[in-house]
């Protein structure tokens, strides 16, 4: 290590994260376009939490209001006890955000950029303490030989790894990742991943959004999913993989499916998924096959993964117990 | 407090080193442009006119600073704006914990940087070309900056409206660029008919090139006095309006 790295809290009392009943309508020509309705849920310092959801879930407009890019319509979102309205200064400094876009100033070096960046939140440009941090953050991010090359000379991937230093350049305890890994190599996911898992486990608390749920299961401890700007699920993600139907068939065949299993069935080319809660279920999903005549090849049963999971909630088949509570108790019940 | 000024300076560095680091486009450029109107006037009319008993050179040159004072001080903020908005580089400045009063005086800070190497750049240059004396600094000094300050919010006002390239060069070509043209820059205000003399006086342009002109001459269309006034008066609508358009976020924070 060049040089220590300490978050720049200690153990606060107060949610590292938090939104409460947070709307978002925007006017267009067509109407009042509701972007996100009435979404309520703290992230607690320290965790690695995921946000999911499809494309136009209200992933986007969630932190770009926790960003300070756009303007909740109702409700308040806090940093670290400090909204980001009111007292949006310290709110954004306790921030680090890493955008979706992949956007550069092309007027300034990889070096240049990461003390402007950090001269903003007030870190010293001059500073060769400072200077260490970036030296060390451009050799985890794998860009110390890109020090003094222009923006416009980095490829996609490096451009991306720039983003992520820009967004922890003024150490913030908070960083925010929406869709980092969005078209980049399996070398710079690794690198990213495992730079960003030191970082949570010294103690800094990750909001990750992102479309591979095979990365939020692995790296996030609690999950929220979001459908039509609305929480549909809020748990743990072991909570949420043992929650729904823990059980998936997969196998590979020629001929149609069965329509009575159709609607349960994940079909991409000749792979079938097919989600069951216990042995009963497979034993009538195979039996419905046989009685159809079909000839299952490479046939495997396996664990459901979050994948899984996120499509039948997406699919409104099911609700994690979290969830359930919804109707009877407010929203921030639900935080775990 | 640190961190606010930190930040602030900061924006005013980067914004001035944008354009330093393009100064063939941003500085010599309009240097060479303010040359050619002065030695092609110049050669044309310097023989046949004297204004405010002076050549007509002599007189065309402080004309020509301003006006490149004041179309570069637009062009800073409105291009460097506008860039950040199009490309999305803007997301930079959005995430940072600047106020709007921090934005506000880095890019209008940095507007006037850039007006001033501009117009110290003409007026080197164009100095050699016909004798020039300074009556009174104070005046130069004043125009130049209020005049840079008033086109750097202008700019930033227009950047934050302009939603794409094509805007800001049809508020240049169509607004700035006659104001600036039409406000005495080539001719006193006196040789035109009434109603054009009129018209004139209601140009804030025309003020801040008399204004700028008497520092050099010690004689002007109108008073310096109620030059610095119109200008001054201007400069306070055109900022109170350009920072109620960053404090609302104007076409930038949805």
């Amino acid at each position: 290590m060049a040089a220590a790295y300490n978050p720049a809290f200690s153990a606060p009392p107060m949610p590292a994260i938090s939104f409460q009943n947070v709307g978002k309508t925007y006017n267009s020509p067509r109407g009042a376009v509701h972007a996100l309705g009435d979404v309520s849920f703290d992230i607690e310092p320290g965790e690695f939490f995921g946000l999911l959801g499809p494309n136009g879930a209200g992933k986007t407009t969630l932190i770009s209001i926790l960003a300070g890019l756009a303007r909740a319509s109702r409700g308040t979102v806090s940093v670290l006890g400090h909204d980001v309205v009111s007292d949006f200064a310290a709110a954004r400094r306790s921030l680090g955000i890493v955008p979706q876009e992949l956007v550069f100033d092309p007027f300034f070096s990889v070096r240049e950029a990461l003390r402007i960046q950090g001269g903003y939140f007030g870190v010293r440009t001059d500073k060769r303490a400072n200077d260490a941090w970036i030296d060390e953050l451009l050799e985890n991010l794998g860009l110390a030989d890109k020090a003094n090359a222009n923006m416009r000379q980095l490829s996609g991937g490096m451009k991306r790894r720039v983003l992520v230093a820009q967004a922890l350049v003024h150490r913030p305890p908070v960083i925010v990742l929406d869709e980092p890994t969005a078209g980049v190599d399996v070398e710079l996911r690794q690198t990213l991943w495992q730079f960003i898992a030191r970082l949570n486990k010294e103690g800094h608390t990750v909001l990750l959004t992102t479309h591979y749920l095979e990365e939020a299961e692995a790296l996030c401890s609690r999950i929220a999913m979001l459908k039509l700007g609305k929480v549909v699920a809020l748990d743990r993600t072991s909570a949420l993989l043992a929650g729904t139907a823990s059980t998936m068939l997969r196998f590979k065949m020629d001929a149609p499916l069965p329509p009575q299993l159709a609607a349960q069935s994940r079909v991409t080319g000749r792979i079938v998924q097919i989600t069951a809660h216990d042995a009963a279920e497979v034993e009538r999903i195979l039996g419905v096959l046989r009685q159809a005549g079909c000839q299952p090849e490479d046939l495997e049963i396996g664990r459901a993964d979050l994948e899984d999971v996120f499509l039948e909630i997406m699919s409104g088949a099911a609700l994690t117990p979290a969830l359930s509570q919804r109707d009877s108790e407010p929203q921030r019940s639900l935080a775990v | 407090m640190t961190a606010i000024f930190s930040g602030t300076r900061t924006l005013l560095y980067k914004e001035v080193l944008r354009f330093w680091k393009v100064s063939f486009q941003t500085v010599a450029a309009p240097v060479l442009t303010a040359v050619l109107y002065l030695l092609i006037f110049g050669h044309v009319l310097e023989d046949h006119v004297k204004v405010h008993g002076v050549g007509y050179t002599s007189f065309l040159i402080p004309g020509l600073v301003m006006m490149s004072v004041l179309q570069n001080a637009f062009a800073n903020s409105s291009s460097s704006l506008i860039q950040s908005k199009i490309t999305g580089n803007l997301v930079f400045l959005l995430v940072a914990p600047l106020s709007h009063w921090a934005w506000f005086c880095a890019y209008v800070g940095a507007s006037i940087v850039r007006g001033v190497v501009v117009g110290a750049g003409v007026l080197f240059v164009t100095a050699w070309f016909a004798p020039l004396h300074v009556d009174n600094a104070a005046w130069i000094i004043a125009f130049t900056v209020m005049g840079a300050a008033l086109m750097g919010s202008l700019g930033l006002v227009a950047g934050l409206w302009a939603e794409k390239f094509d805007q800001i060069a049809a508020f240049q070509n169509f607004i700035v660029m006659p104001m600036t043209f039409l406000s005495g820059v080539f001719y006193s205000v006196k040789s035109l008919p009434p109603l054009a003399q009129a018209v004139s006086h209601l140009n804030p342009f025309f003020y801040m090139i008399d204004g700028f002109r008497h520092g050099f001459f010690g004689v002007s269309d109108v008073s310096p006095w109620t030059s610095l006034a119109v200008v001054g008066a201007s400069l306070c609508v055109v900022c109170g309006l350009c920072l109620h358009l960053l404090r609302i976020g104007y076409k930038i924070r949805h």
